[in-house]
């Protein structure tokens, strides 16, 4: 460790001291303590890129400055870590959970697996991201804007299940008429993209921080061909192309293109419905329950503190994507968007399950 | 050419930025701290990394770099003191080490063992760096070659390695083999997150069971329990008779074998998935089959040391290639890494396909500060081997006490959970039962640590292979037998041959005499209730999940087939056939002064006490008592070795920020760390 280090380091916390508001409790002294940032995904894939490159900014910003590490608990998709969380209590405001689409999605879909409740737990920092899917480079060639050609392929995808986060392409692929077959049971997103790279998946897609750091450099090489986003929500709610990838077109102007693909009525409602769960709010980082509300405070306002850094935008951008992070109240509004869906977008996602997967969830 | 051209600017840059004194200096920090932290049976790397990331964000990389790998690179290095001097797997990577490596400290052999295992180490890891070197360049399509059905083939490699070490009743080791595979499965299954022989009212049980507690209660409990009974030191006789020379000198003599698994470790390192768990089983085995004489492995046999040491290390070097070229970590420490590397320096360097050629220079710094780490890591063990050694000169009595406070503080640290401690306990019984019955632990264990690999890739790679057939029938072949799949499928078939014809002379166990009836049937019978179990459990999945289902049946349906084979042969045979081998009826346990159940009531003594009053306060009470009552040490030597125990432990959580198990005291009151 240098000097300038430790410098810069106390410099950091100087300002960041003297920038707090007033509610910031003095006595939440977190000193020689370890934070742990327990995520429910493997080492691999979007979460883990999430809160690593959180972690040592939340660290500077937490009054002193414990060591912040992320632990893994990959399982079942996630329903295992969050179930574990569920029965942490507070003990000293060393543990953090983060959860992604992936375990908001059985959650709204009643998953007979999950023991957890999202609103007995408190959110302290909410992201959005997008996603980007992408085409092998023989199928990629057919692909003109619109899904026409690609409705004779068979196309493999490996999938961590259908009623993951991995819902919103599988269903997307369907609107499109795509025939998409899923292989599941792989553990992240990073083991999809290594399935696609082998040869063995033929269609893929990532979140925007996955794409960015693991798929740009094949599309560069010409061995895979981005197809669409998922697109982004402008402030009326409606789906326009994500910032990030002003190039790609979105999967509403994709559907809009091909033959047979609605935006309108009961499956694209249902689909819009997911995707807006699933991506605008897809990681939130929570406290459990029973934390009291000077060290929910605490990590509010380091978290603020981190996005009020002067390079937040630069440095975020190049790895987590050009989206907005809540937090506070904005992280409490972004949990009511991401675990509430209407009643006939549930009921027709669970008939299209059981449909195509055989999946019933009772 | 072209490539080479680029290449080796980029190595003279590396080597540049290597050997300042700076780096140099921030490499032997990071070697000594992972010295620290890897004699910890169970910490590991990933504790150590954990401790060091802090300080990462903004380090200039190189600096950062060499702190890291110095302390990653020694890991596997520094855990064969307690696999040799202790019998305890310190890690996946050292699972085999124990097989020969514990014995020769048995026959006082300890500091030749030891030596001749850090000369591997050392060995592999320079092989690794160079083939790396070279490999780098050209490995992003060989290791895109390695799909699903290869990946498969590799672990039923693995897994044949069985074969070499089931023992003299090749049925018992199938089934030992497949009761691990089962133990395996235990838990939430990863395709479709159905419960296997677990309920969520129990959510210790649905995570499974950790390697770590499953090496030390299948490894380590049964020897130390074992020992403790004999009441002697490890070494017999107290006499040390080889020295740290004469390691040396026999990895010398072996120095093809080192060559042959240090490329074995780099090869299946290379891929990722796979990882450490199956490297050093296919290098012991391999040992074992370019052996003449085979009839001293398990007994103490240098070569089953040289075999997997120099394998372990060289995949490290080979873990870095799926690491930085793709992004994907082959074990946590990895991982860690892996977070680390993106907070160093401006955030530029970010691990994955770009690695290549944005950073060839520092790609290069990382290979080569692996190797220069395992050379410093190396020499300061072979230089503590010789004085660490003496260890197995002492008094078991007087060490045994110590070996159960770290097995229990190291299984503490796989969930942090009181029930890691009940899970070592219950493995450790059924460890100590399979030694006694001759059933083979290694092959246990081997089920064990594959048992997740090998129903992942089943599952994907019948998935894909299905669609494929859908298309066309070549097609779906193609994908199945592929030429690697084919060659692996040669080496399997040839090594289980071999091996099944190898077996009957590797006796892991030594020569276990046999006895009465009873005893065995009874422990035959106890393992087929609980595959029973397993497998009406499995059939309860519904059929829509059938990938969490269909390998519990098949491979529970099998394993209670060898029982069923093996009972009727029990029936059949004669009483004192080798079927009915019993360690209590003649031998060293049998004539223990000590009996099995008084000496292990000790180890649990201490865990219901720490259920009750937490970790250190237990700790106290037992170390205390122990030695009063067991060793019969006077007040003042009781109080001295106490202290030390305490202090020790509380000295290396402390510096690690880790906690005790606590009790039913400390959820009434608030004490302050470390009675916490």
């Amino acid at each position: 460790m240098t000097v300038s280090v430790f410098t810069r380091r106390a410099v950091v916390s100087m300002i960041a001291a003297a920038g707090l508001a007033a509610p910031v409790a003095a006595e939440v002294d977190f000193s020689g303590k370890t934070i742990e940032w327990v995520i429910p995904f493997s080492e691999t894939g979007g979460s883990a890129k999430w809160a690593n490159f959180f972690a040592p900014l939340l660290s500077e910003e937490l009054p002193g400055q414990p060591t912040v590490v992320v632990k893994f608990m990959p399982g079942a998709g996630s329903t295992k870590g969050a179930n574990w969380f569920q029965e942490q209590k507070h003990d000293d405001g060393t543990l953090l959970f983060g959860t992604s689409g992936s375990t908001q999605f059985p959650y709204l879909l009643n998953d007979p697996r999950v023991r957890y409740e999202y609103k007995e737990w408190i959110p302290v920092m909410a992201s959005g991201t997008g996603g980007v899917a992408y085409l092998n480079a023989e199928d990629g060639a057919k692909f003109d804007g619109s899904a026409n050609n690609l409705k004779d392929v068979d196309f493999i995808y490996g999938s961590q299940g259908a009623t993951r986060l991995d819902l919103v392409p599988l269903l997307a692929w369907q609107m499109l008429g795509m025939n998409v077959e899923p292989v599941f049971g792989i553990k992240g997103r990073g083991d999809g993209r290594l399935m696609f790279e082998r040869g063995e998946a033929t269609i893929d897609y990532q979140t925007s921080s996955g794409y960015l750091g693991g798929s740009v450099p094949l599309v560069e090489a010409g061995q895979a061909v981005p197809m669409m986003t998922w697109g982004a929500l402008d402030d009326d709610g409606s789906i326009v192309r994500d910032p990030t990838f002003p190039d790609i077109p979105s999967f509403k102007e994709v559907c809009e293109a091909t033959e047979g693909c609605e935006t309108s009525g009961d499956q694209w409602d249902a689909w819009k419905a997911f995707f807006v769960a699933g991506f605008p709010v897809q990681k939130l980082a929570f406290l459990p329950g029973d934390t009291p509300q000077d060290v929910v405070d605490t990590y509010t306002a380091a978290f603020q503190a981190v996005i009020e850094r002067p390079d937040f935008a630069e440095i975020s951008s190049k790895r987590v994507g050009k989206y907005p992070v809540f937090v506070g109240d904005g992280s409490q509004a972004a949990l009511e968007t991401a675990t509430s869906v209407q009643d006939g977008a549930k009921q027709y996602v669970l008939g299209w399950l059981k449909d195509a997967y055989g999946v019933e969830l009772n | 050419m072209e490539i080479l051209a680029t290449a080796l600017p980029e190595l003279g840059h590396a080597w540049a930025l290597i050997l300042q004194p700076v780096v140099l200096g921030y490499l032997v920090l990071g070697v000594v701290m992972g010295l620290c932290v890897g004699v910890f049976p169970g910490l590991g790397g990933i504790a150590g990394l954990s401790l060091l990331l802090p300080f990462m964000f903004g380090m200039e990389p190189v600096y950062g770099l060499a702190l890291m790998i110095g302390m990653v690179a020694v890991v596997p290095t520094s855990d064969t003191f307690a696999s040799v001097l202790m019998g305890i797997p310190g890690s996946s990577a050292s699972q085999a080490t124990v097989l020969d490596g514990f014995p020769m400290a048995k026959n006082g052999q300890a500091a030749r063992a030891l030596s001749a295992a850090f000369a591997s180490s050392l060995f592999g890891g320079l092989v690794g760096a160079t083939f790396l070197t070279v490999f780098i360049l050209v490995a992003r399509p060989i290791v895109l070659a390695f799909g699903l059905p290869e990946m498969l083939m590799i672990t039923i490699l693995g897994l044949s390695m069985v074969a070499v070490l089931a023992g003299r009743i090749a049925l018992k080791g199938m089934a030992a083999a497949g009761l691990g595979l089962m133990i395996g499965t235990i838990g939430e299954a990863d395709a479709g997150g159905s419960l296997r022989m677990a309920t969520y009212d129990i959510p210790y049980l649905t995570d499974g069971l950790k390697l770590v507690i499953v090496g030390l209660g299948i490894f380590a409990v049964p020897e130390i329990v074992s020992l403790l009974r004999q009441d002697r030191s490890i070494a017999k006789g107290a006499s040390l008779g080889a020295g740290w020379f004469d390691g040396i000198r026999d990895w010398f003599a072996n120095i093809w074998l080192s060559v042959r698994c240090s490329v074995i470790g780099v090869a299946v390192g290379v891929i990722p998935g796979l990882g450490g768990s199956v490297v050093d089983w296919i290098a012991y085995g391999h040992s074992v089959q370019t052996t003449k004489d085979k009839s001293n492995f398990g007994k103490g046999e240098v070569r089953g040391i040289i075999g997997p040491e120099s394998s372990n290390n060289a995949k490290e070097g080979g873990g870095l290639v799926p690491t930085l070229l793709f992004g994907i970590p082959g074990s946590g420490s990895m991982a860690i890494f892996i977070g680390a590397v993106a907070l160093l320096g401006s955030g530029d360097i970010e691990v994955g396909p770009g690695m290549l050629k944005d950073n060839l220079d520092i790609t290069y710094s990382i290979v080569w500060l692996l190797a220069l780490a395992n050379v410093v890591g190396t020499i300061l063990c072979i230089a503590a081997s010789g004085g660490i050694a003496k260890l197995t000169t002492i008094r078991f009595t007087y060490l045994a006490p110590f070996l159960f406070m770290l097995i229990s503080f190291a299984a503490f640290q796989s969930g942090q959970n009181f029930e890691d401690l009940l899970a070592l306990f219950s493995i450790g019984l059924i460890g100590i039962f399979l030694r006694r019955f001759d059933w083979s632990r290694p092959a246990f264990l081997i089920g064990f640590v594959l048992s997740n690999p090998v129903e992942k890739f089943t599952n994907q790679a019948f998935q894909i292979a299905s669609f494929r057939f859908r298309k066309s029938f070549e097609e779906g072949m193609d994908y199945i037998f592929s030429p690697i799949v084919i060659v692996l499928i040669i080496i399997t078939v040839v090594s289980v041959v071999l091996g099944i014809r190898q077996a009957k002379t590797i006796m892991a166990e030594g020569d276990v005499q046999s006895g009465s009836k009873r005893a065995p049937l009874v422990f035959l019978l106890v393992i087929m209730a609980y595959l029973i179990t397993a497998l009406v459990n499995a059939n309860m999945i519904p059929d829509y999940n059938m990938t969490d289902k269909v390998i519990p049946l098949v491979i529970g349906g099998f394993s209670l087939a060898c029982c069923a084979i093996l009972l009727v042969q029990m029936m059949r045979r004669p009483e004192g056939d080798v079927i009915f081998a019993d360690k209590e009826v003649a031998g060293e346990d049998a004539d223990a002064p000590y009996g099995l159940w008084s000496t292990l009531a000790w180890f649990a003594g201490l865990i219901a006490a720490t259920w009750i009053v937490g970790f250190i306060l237990a700790l106290i009470g037992f170390l205390i008592t122990f030695f009063r009552v067991r060793a019969g040490a006077d007040w003042r030597m009781t109080l001295i070795l106490t202290a030390a125990g305490i202090a020790f432990m509380c000295l290396m959580a402390g510096a690690l920020n880790r906690d005790f198990p606590p009790g039913l005291l400390q959820s009434a009151v608030d004490l302050p760390w470390p009675l916490k």
